[in-house]
C-alpha cells in the first residue's frame, strides 16, 4: 500500500535536507567555518531517512563518522547539530565532540569515529533494554568498512546469542575510505558473511527509501517482540568524497555516473510526481523551505560563542553518584 | 575481628552491592557455572541466576564496549576480564568508546563501569599471562585505577568501585588472592584515590601498592632504617598530597612496582615527586621494577625478572650506606 502523500513528501523533504546540510557544510569548510574535517553522505540519504522513519522516539539510533545524515534523519535540530560541526557552545556537546562525535541523549542519538565501534555500545545498550525489559530497540549504522573489524564480529555473534533487541544496519558504499569491496571481501554481499551468526541478514536497494522503511520497520517489529536482532544491507553510494581530501583516485568517472543515476532524492520526486501528480511547483516550495532554514542555522551556528576555555576541565570526571 | 583471605573479601562486596542494586550484575568468561578462572563467582549462578551472571563467548572487546553501553542504558555492570593481559584486546573499546563518552558528550552520557582483572605474575604462566600492565592505563584520562593490597581494602574499594559513576578498572593480584586479613562484618566504603600511610618513619619513604606492600614491609624490618611506606591502593587519580608530605618528611623515595621498570608507574611518581618536592629530595629517587624483558616461564627466570625483597633490600642499603 502506498504512502499517503504527506508522508512522502515528508520523506522526501528529510532526504533534501541531508543533502542540502553537507553541501552548506562543505560550502562552510571551505571559507574556513569548520575546524577539523567532514565526512559527507550525499547520496546515502535514503538509508538514514528510511531507516529512521521507522523507530520510535525512545529507541537508540547508533552512528558512525558519516553521521550528520543520521543525526538529521534522526530529527536532531538544525541549529544545534551545525553549531556542534563548528565547535560552538549551542552544539549538543558543547562543540567538544564535533562532526565525528555528535551525541544527543536528549534524542537518543550517539556518533563516534571508530569504525564499527558504535555497534558494540548499541549492543549494550539493547542489553540494558533487554534486562530491564522496556520494550525499545537500538538502531545502529555502520559502514561498508565495519565487516572487516573484529569487534564488529564479536558484537554480532553475541547480539545473535543474546537474540538483543538491535538492528544493525550496514550502508555499504562499495568504499572503505578508498578500498574497494572486490578488494577487501571474496563474497560482495555483506549480508551473506552475517548470515552465518544465525540471524535475520538480508540485502537491499538502499537508495529506494521506501524498501528501507519497510525492511527496517519489520525487523524492528523482529527485535521488539524478542525475536532477536536483524542485519540489513543497504546498498548505495557516496557522491561525495570519503572526506575533504579526497581526490577521487579511486574510482572512475563512469562509475560514478551510473550510480548518480540511482539518485534517491531524484528517484524520489519522479516517484511521488508519478504516483500522486505533484507538480514542480511542491517541490521548488521545498527546496526554498530547505534552503532558507539551513540558511538560518548557519546564521545561528555562526553567532553562537566558541566555548569559554575556564570549561575545559568540565566532565573530566563524572562527579554524581558514588559515596556517600 | 575475623580474618578473611582476599578473594573472600571481594567476594563478600559483590554479593553485598549484587543484593543491595538490582542494576549491578556481572559478566564475563567463565564466571558462571565454572565460577570464575580463580573461582571469585563461586556459587553466584546458584544465587543470582544466568541474567546477572552472564556467561560470555571469549570477545573481550566486545565485553567490554557491550557493558559501557549497558552502563550508558541505565545498568551497573561489573565485567571480569579473566587475566590482565586480555586487556589489550578490550584497549580501543576502553580508550576510544569507554572512557570518551562522558566527556566528549559533555556530561550527558554516564558510564558507570567497573572492570575487575588478575594481574601480576610469580605463578609461572609465562610472558602473556603474568604481566603487570597499569602503566599501559594510567595515561588514559577518565579512568579510575585501584589495586587493593589487602582483604580490608579490596572489600572497601571494590563496594566503592561499584556505587562510582566512572569506569573503575578494578586490579586484582593473582598471588594476592589467599592472603589473610581483618576484615569487618559491618558494611564500610574506603575512598577511592587516597593513599594509606602503613608505617611512619623518617629515613626514607617506600611508595608501593599490591604485592609489594607485604615485601616492602619485610625488607623495611630487615634494615636498620625508619622507613615511612605508602600503599598507593588507587593509581588514578593518585594522591600525590599523601605522597609529598611523607617524602617532604624523610627527602629520600623508594618507588616499587610489579611491572617493567621503563615507563612504568615509577617513572610518572618520579617525576611528579620532582615538580613538587625537588627542594627536598636528599638522594636520587629509586626504582624498584621488573626487568625490561618479556615474563619467562621457567622458576628461576621468571624470580629473576620480578622484583624481589632483596632488591628492595638493596636499595635500602644504597641510602643506609650514604
Amino acid at each position: 500500500m502506498a504512502l499517503p502523500l504527506e508522508e512522502a513528501l515528508e520523506l522526501y523533504r528529510r532526504m533534501l535536507r541531508i543533502r542540502f546540510f553537507e553541501k552548506k557544510m562543505d560550502f562552510l569548510f571551505t571559507h574556513g567555518q569548520v575546524h577539523g574535517t567532514c565526512h559527507f553522505s550525499i547520496g546515502q540519504e535514503a538509508s538514514a531517512v528510511g531507516a529512521c522513519a521507522a523507530i520510535q522516539e525512545d529507541d537508540v539510533v547508533m552512528s558512525t563518522h558519516r553521521g550528520h545524515g543520521h543525526a538529521l534523519a534522526r530529527g536532531l535540530p538544525l541549529n544545534n547539530l551545525m553549531a556542534e560541526l563548528m565547535g560552538r557552545v549551542d552544539g549538543f556537546c558543547s562543540g567538544r565532540g564535533g562532526t565525528q562525535h555528535v551525541m544527543s541523549w536528549k534524542h537518543h542519538f550517539i556518533a563516534n569515529g571508530i569504525t564499527g565501534g558504535t555497534a558494540v555500545t548499541g549492543t549494550g545498550i539493547a542489553l540494558a533494554f533487554a534486562l530491564k525489559k522496556e520494550p525499545r530497540v537500538v538502531l545502529s549504522f555502520s559502514g561498508d568498512g565495519a565487516i572487516n573489524e573484529g569487534h564488529y564480529h564479536e558484537t554480532l555473534n553475541l547480539a545473535a546469542v543474546w537474540k538483543l533487541p538491535i538492528i544493525f544496519l550496514c550502508e555499504n558504499n562499495l568504499y572503505a575510505m578508498s578500498t574497494h569491496t572486490k578488494e577487501s571481501m571474496v563474497l560482495q554481499d555483506i549480508s551473506k558473511r552475517v548470515e552465518s551468526y544465525g540471524m535475520k541478514s538480508i540485502t537491499i536497494d538502499g537508495n529506494d527509501i521506501e524498501m528501507v522503511k519497510e525492511t527496517v520497520s519489520s525487523a524492528v517489529q523482529n527485535a521488539r517482540t524478542g525475536l532477536g536482532p536483524v542485519f540489513i544491507e543497504c546498498k548505495t553510494y557516496r557522491f561525495s568524497g570519503h572526506s575533504k581530501n579526497d581526490l577521487f583516485l579511486y574510482r572512475t568517472r563512469e562509475e560514478e555516473a551510473q550510480w548518480l543515476k540511482k539518485d534517491p532524492i531524484e528517484k524520489y520526486e519522479k516517484i511521488i510526481k508519478e504516483r500522486y501528480g505533484e507538480s514542480n511547483e511542491t517541490f521548488k516550495r521545498i527546496h526554498q523551505e530547505v534552503e532558507q532554514e539551513l540558511d538560518a542555522a548557519a546564521i545561528f551556528a555562526q553567532n553562537s560563542p566558541f566555548p569559554p576555555e575556564a570549561s575545559l576541565l568540565d566532565h573530566c570526571w563524572c562527579s554524581e553518584g558514588g559515596l556517600p | 575481628m575475623r580474618e578473611i583471605t582476599y578473594i573472600e573479601a571481594i567476594r563478600e562486596a559483590l554479593t553485598e552491592e549484587l543484593e543491595r542494586d538490582s542494576k549491578v550484575f556481572m559478566l564475563g568468561e567463565d564466571i558462571g557455572t565454572y565460577g570464575g578462572a580463580f573461582g571469585v563467582s563461586k556459587g553466584f549462578v546458584q544465587k543470582f541466576g544466568l541474567d546477572r551472571i552472564r556467561n560470555t563467548p571469549m570477545s573481550e572487546a566486545a565485553l567490554v564496549g557491550v557493558s559501557a553501553g549497558c552502563a550508558i542504558g541505565g545498568m551497573r555492570p561489573i565485567v571480569e576480564i579473566m587475566f590482565m593481559d586480555f586487556l589489550t584486546l578490550c584497549m580501543d573499546q576502553l580508550l576510544n568508546h569507554a572512557v570518551k563518552y562522558h566527556h566528549v558528550s559533555n556530561g550527558q552520557l554516564k558510564v558507570p563501569l567497573v572492570i575487575r582483572t588478575a594481574a601480576g605474575g610469580g605463578r609461572g604462566y609465562g610472558a602473556t599471562h603474568s604481566q603487570s600492565l597499569e602503566p599501559l592505563l594510567i595515561s588514559i584520562p577518565g579512568l579510575k585505577i585501584v589495586y587493593p593490597s589487602t582483604p580490608y581494602d579490596a572489600k572497601g574499594l571494590l563496594k566503592a568501585s561499584i556505587r562510582d559513576n566512572n569506569i573503575v578498572i578494578f586490579i586484582e593480584n593473582k598471588l594476592l588472592y589467599a592472603t589473610r586479613g581483618i576484615v569487618p562484618e559491618e558494611e564500610y566504603l574506603l575512598p577511592i584515590g587516597k593513599a594509606k600511610v602503613i608505617q611512619l618513619g623518617d629515613d626514607v619513604t617506600i611508595i608501593t601498592y599490591s604485592r609489594y606492600l607485604q615485601e616492602s614491609i619485610a625488607a623495611a624490618k630487615e634494615s636498620n632504617l625508619s622507613v615511612e611506606i605508602v600503599d598507593l591502593r588507587s593509581l588514578a587519580p593518585l594522591d600525590m598530597e599523601t605522597i609529598s608530605t611523607s617524602v617532604k618528611k624523610t627527602g629520600k623515595v623508594i618507588i616499587i612496582e610489579e611491572g617493567c621498570l621503563t615507563g612504568g608507574i615509577g617513572a610518572e611518581i618520579a617525576s611528579k615527586v620532582m615538580e613538587n618536592c625537588f627542594d627536598y629530595l636528599d638522594f636520587p629517587i629509586q626504582r624498584v621494577a621488573a626487568k625490561d624483558i618479556p615474563i619467562p616461564c621457567s622458576p628461576t627466570l621468571e624470580k629473576a625478572t620480578l622484583p624481589s625483597k632483596q632488591d628492595i633490600v638493596e636499595a635500602l642499603s644504597k641510602i643506609k650506606n650514604r
